[in-house]
């Protein structure tokens, strides 16, 4: 076995009281595509951060070919061979590609030699680009594009990958493990975090886990089953979802005519012509790409933005000029993507949270007064259906665990038997065994008779939980198809826009 | 090894102690005294002489405490509605000329009806209502203005306060003048008719205080335990929750300016029927600016601007006294009170944020 390349050794460091990383050591070999897996909070960022300078360890060492490193900054880091490839894009949307990566170049680099260098790393590792096209016209997988040509120009040795498959499609994923593959044959090491567990078993020829700061375990990810990888990610045993029925289909709860509505600013997605149907006892699943109408969608479902009032039929009465509460009236429920001062107010306690999406239903209040008792008794019903782990209905809704916090907003409107439910990213940032809890409870809601529209960007999740697919793109909806009619590499192509061609819709725009 | 440099940051505190909460408006108190201190050592006095005339002396004398309470009033009324206002993120900066317009519409009544002497039963409680009906639409200009064209209801409420200003100027001197005045700009003075009575007979106190009073206790209700109340908490914390919840922005955006201005307008209303007794071309000392110091000193609750209100009467009572008994200027009380709104604001930053020194490597 050769030496480590990069080696990461007995790393600790403390935020105030919390351990992010507690002793962690990790070392990646040439030619290695080395996975850190863990839930939110396990501390696989701090870790990589502190390997590209961002932050420094409070003890432990990292070394490079066996020499001892210290990274006071980014660029510090890069210079010594370290590439990283963010979550989040960072690049100006009115800057062309070219300008982008100039801007982390050595100011005497021209831009004019910079295109064929683009142009030659863009053919080696299999990265079409147009240098001179500007950031803002590129899609999420191209904009991706961007950030690893960024991070190769430099020549790194080391590339750290986060989550760099959370904004694409399957088939703009398999492009990617291409790339990477080439990356690990001239023997780069690379880094790759990643929740997605068949995938790492898939790509990775190891896995380093992380539970709560500490390193649990090292280990081979073929090995093991995702299952199995899942629970050492935990600790415990997460318990698949029961799948839904299939059967006993009812009436039509919700229908969406022709839904359009414009872009509410700038950055936002308009929506063309979206039609559908929910019916009672089923769940239907809306894939896609973050970015691509989800929240305009919502935002329409729920009353927050008005359309004209035909085009959302909720139980026979059309609603789409209607408000939030006219549609709760009618035994809709509704759980948007963001939970902290979207769904919840994070400095209010889980009493007054409650009465945020309950106040205009009958029960709480009383001569025009809240009934503080009546309002107590719903918040506790709530903590202990759905086992949300709190000090209690007066604790700060900031003081829950985003897993905690998640349960009691799904809770919050579950717990009043809706006859439909719009959710939007229902597990976002959850922990795996809140996230089970979640999707088991609304396989149940749809099983006890109600309507369920979920919007969601993880494919695992929808396939999951759901009845029926389509796929949003670009504002854009294909045709609910049974989920088993439509496999990942058919979804994969409607999350991508393939359905505006093949369906036809002629739009103008 | 890089060079650094060093720069303060503002580090959100994860717990704000509640000890810290509400010990921050008494270190912030503290603190403007110290730079009040500071302010009159630099005008050649003694800082010592002039705090016993300022806060000590009005404290001990009872007339001093009935004037206390007359003055901390108007500022006590007018606060509660900025801070439900403000409470919801909404500048309304105009109350000094809600007051001006209330006063002026209230006092025009009283100024209509002088002589009268048949059926007057009417007159009080109807300059009541058209003053505070009169603010309250006068703050809906700035208000509407907002919701429709999205103009800045900062800048459109401060500068009505002008117009409020000028307005009641040009009446006293010009068609309300009192004829029998030597040509002083005033009106006549009102009839006992027009007049709030004494709380009890041959008090100093009016009975509008009672008025505030129970104003206060009013909305402590509604912001603790209506549907009203929680909107507009749930509005300033976080508007896409409100949003979530139903609460129409727009809606809310209307009725807390016209609750803000129908309340500083009845003030002005209480100030010329209880304390004045007749329309002059100024009716307000900066009751309306003072009150949005008291407003956040206040914590913008109710509870906690009824104590506020009667600290900062005390710099009005106490400015006056430093006024005749040492020549101190009375732009000190003004300056005073400004730097009284700093400390509370930095109090308050600090309370939820802490002040770090940081490395930025470079």
């Amino acid at each position: 076995m050769s030496p480590p390349l990069v080696s990461l050794d007995h790393i600790t460091r403390r935020f105030g009281a919390l351990m992010a990383n507690d002793d962690v050591s990790l070392a990646v070999l040439p030619g290695e595509i080395h996975a850190l897996l863990g839930e939110n909070g396990a501390g696989k960022s701090t870790l990589v951060k502190i390997l590209y300078g961002l932050i420094q360890p409070d003890s432990g060492s990292i070394s490079l070919d066996g020499k001892a490193m210290r990274f006071g900054s980014p660029q510090e880091a890069r210079a010594a061979g370290i590439g990283m490839v963010f979550q989040h894009f960072s690049l100006f949307e009115n800057l062309t590609v070219a300008e982008n990566i100039a801007l982390v170049l050595p100011a005497k680099a021209g831009l004019k030699r910079l295109d064929q260098r683009i142009s030659a790393i863009a053919t080696r590792y299999g990265l079409p680009l147009d240098p001179q096209r500007p950031v803002w016209s590129l899609s999420a997988g191209e904009r991706q594009r961007v950030e690893i040509v960024r991070a190769l120009i430099q020549e790194p040795r080391v590339l750290v990958l986060d989550e760099p498959t959370s904004v694409l499609t399957p088939q703009e994923a398999t492009t990617l493990f291409a790339t990477l593959k080439r990356l690990k044959a001239e023997g780069k090491a690379l880094i790759y975090i990643s929740h997605k567990l068949e995938e790492v078993r898939q790509l990775c020829d190891r896995a380093s886990i992380l539970r709560a700061g500490r390193l649990v375990a090292t280990c081979d990810p073929k090995a093991y089953s995702a299952h199995q990888l899942g629970e050492l990610m935990m600790g415990r045993d997460i318990g698949a979802v029961r799948p839904p029925s299939g059967d006993a289909v009812g009436a039509v709860r919700l229908r969406l005519k022709d839904l359009s509505l414009a872009a509410p600013d700038l950055h936002g997605v308009s929506l063309h012509e979206i039609s559908l149907e929910v019916r009672e006892g089923e769940v239907l699943g809306v894939a896609g790409i973050a970015g691509n109408g989800q929240s305009e969608l919502f935002a329409a479902l729920s009353g927050e933005s008005r359309t004209l009032a035909e085009a959302i039929v909720i139980g026979g009465h059309a609603v789409g000029d209607q408000g939030i509460n006219r549609r709760r009236a009618l035994d809709a429920a509704f759980v948007p993507e963001e939970r902290n001062g979207h769904a919840a107010v994070g400095a209010m306690n889980l009493a007054d949270n409650l009465f945020l999406s309950r106040h205009a239903l009958p029960g709480l209040l009383r001569h025009g007064f809240i009934d503080k008792s009546a309002l107590l008794a719903r918040t506790d019903e709530v903590i202990a259906g759905f086992d949300v782990r709190t000090a209690g209905p007066e604790a700060a809704a900031r003081t829950l665990s985003g897993g905690n916090l998640q349960k009691f907003v799904v809770g919050r409107e579950l717990a009043r038997q809706p006859r439909l439910l719009v959710i939007n990213q229902p597990t976002w940032g959850v922990d795996a065994l809140a996230a089970a809890a979640i999707r088991q409870a609304i396989v149940e809601l749809a099983t006890r008779g109600a309507a369920v529209l979920v919007i969601s960007q993880d494919l695992d999740e929808l396939y999951e939980v759901s009845d029926r697919l389509c796929a949003l793109a670009h504002g854009h909806l294909s045709v609910p198809r049974p989920a088993s009619e439509l496999d990942r590499s058919a979804i994969g192509l409607l999350m991508g826009g393939a359905n505006q061609f093949t369906a036809g819709a002629a739009h103008v725009s | 090894m890089s060079a650094s440099s060093w720069r303060l940051k503002l580090v959100a505190r994860a717990n704000p102690s509640r000890a810290l909460v509400l010990l921050a408006p008494v270190l912030a108190v503290a603190l403007a005294l110290v730079f009040g201190a500071l302010m009159i050592l630099a005008l050649g006095k003694s800082p010592v002489e002039a705090f016993n005339v300022y806060f000590a002396q009005p404290l001990a004398d009872p007339f001093s405490l009935a004037e206390i309470v007359v003055k901390a009033s108007p500022l006590v009324m007018i606060a509660l509605g900025l801070a439900f206002c403000y409470r919801a993120n909404l500048w309304n900066i105009g109350a000094e000329g809600q007051f001006v317009i209330g006063g002026t519409l209230g006092g025009g009544i009283a100024v209509a009806t002088h002589g009268m002497t048949h059926a007057t039963f009417w007159i009080l409680p109807a300059m009541l209502v058209i003053g505070a009906l009169g603010g309250a639409l006068y703050a809906l200009i700035p208000a509407v203005l907002k919701v429709t064209l999205g103009v800045s209801e900062i800048l459109v409420s401060l500068m009505l306060v002008y117009v409020a200003q000028l307005n009641l100027d040009y009446l006293v001197r010009g068609p309300w003048r009192d004829p029998k005045g030597f040509n002083f700009p005033v009106t006549a003075g009102f009839d006992p008719s027009a007049t709030l009575p004494p709380l009890w007979p041959g008090g100093a106190v009016h009975s509008g205080v009672a008025i505030t009073v129970l104003l206060v206790i009013i909305m402590a209700v509604v912001l603790a335990r209506t549907r009203f109340g929680f909107a507009v908490r749930t509005a300033g914390m976080a508007p896409r929750a409100a949003g979530f919840a139903g609460f129409d922005h727009r809606r809310l955006t209307l009725a807390l300016f016209a609750l803000s201005g129908g309340l500083a307008g009845l003030a002005g209303v209480v100030e010329v029927s209880g304390v004045i007794n007749q329309l002059q071309p100024s009716i307000s000392p900066g009751y309306g600016f003072a009150a949005i110091i008291v407003a956040f000193l206040g914590r913008l609750s109710p509870v906690g601007i009824l104590v506020a209100g009667l600290v900062l009467a005390l710099t009005y009572i106490g400015g006056e006294a430093a006024q005749i008994a040492m020549k101190l200027p009375l732009d000190l009380t003004t300056a005073f009170q400004g730097v009284v709104l700093m400390c509370v604001l930095a109090a308050d930053v600090l309370t939820h944020y802490r002040l770090t020194l940081a490395r930025r490597a470079s």
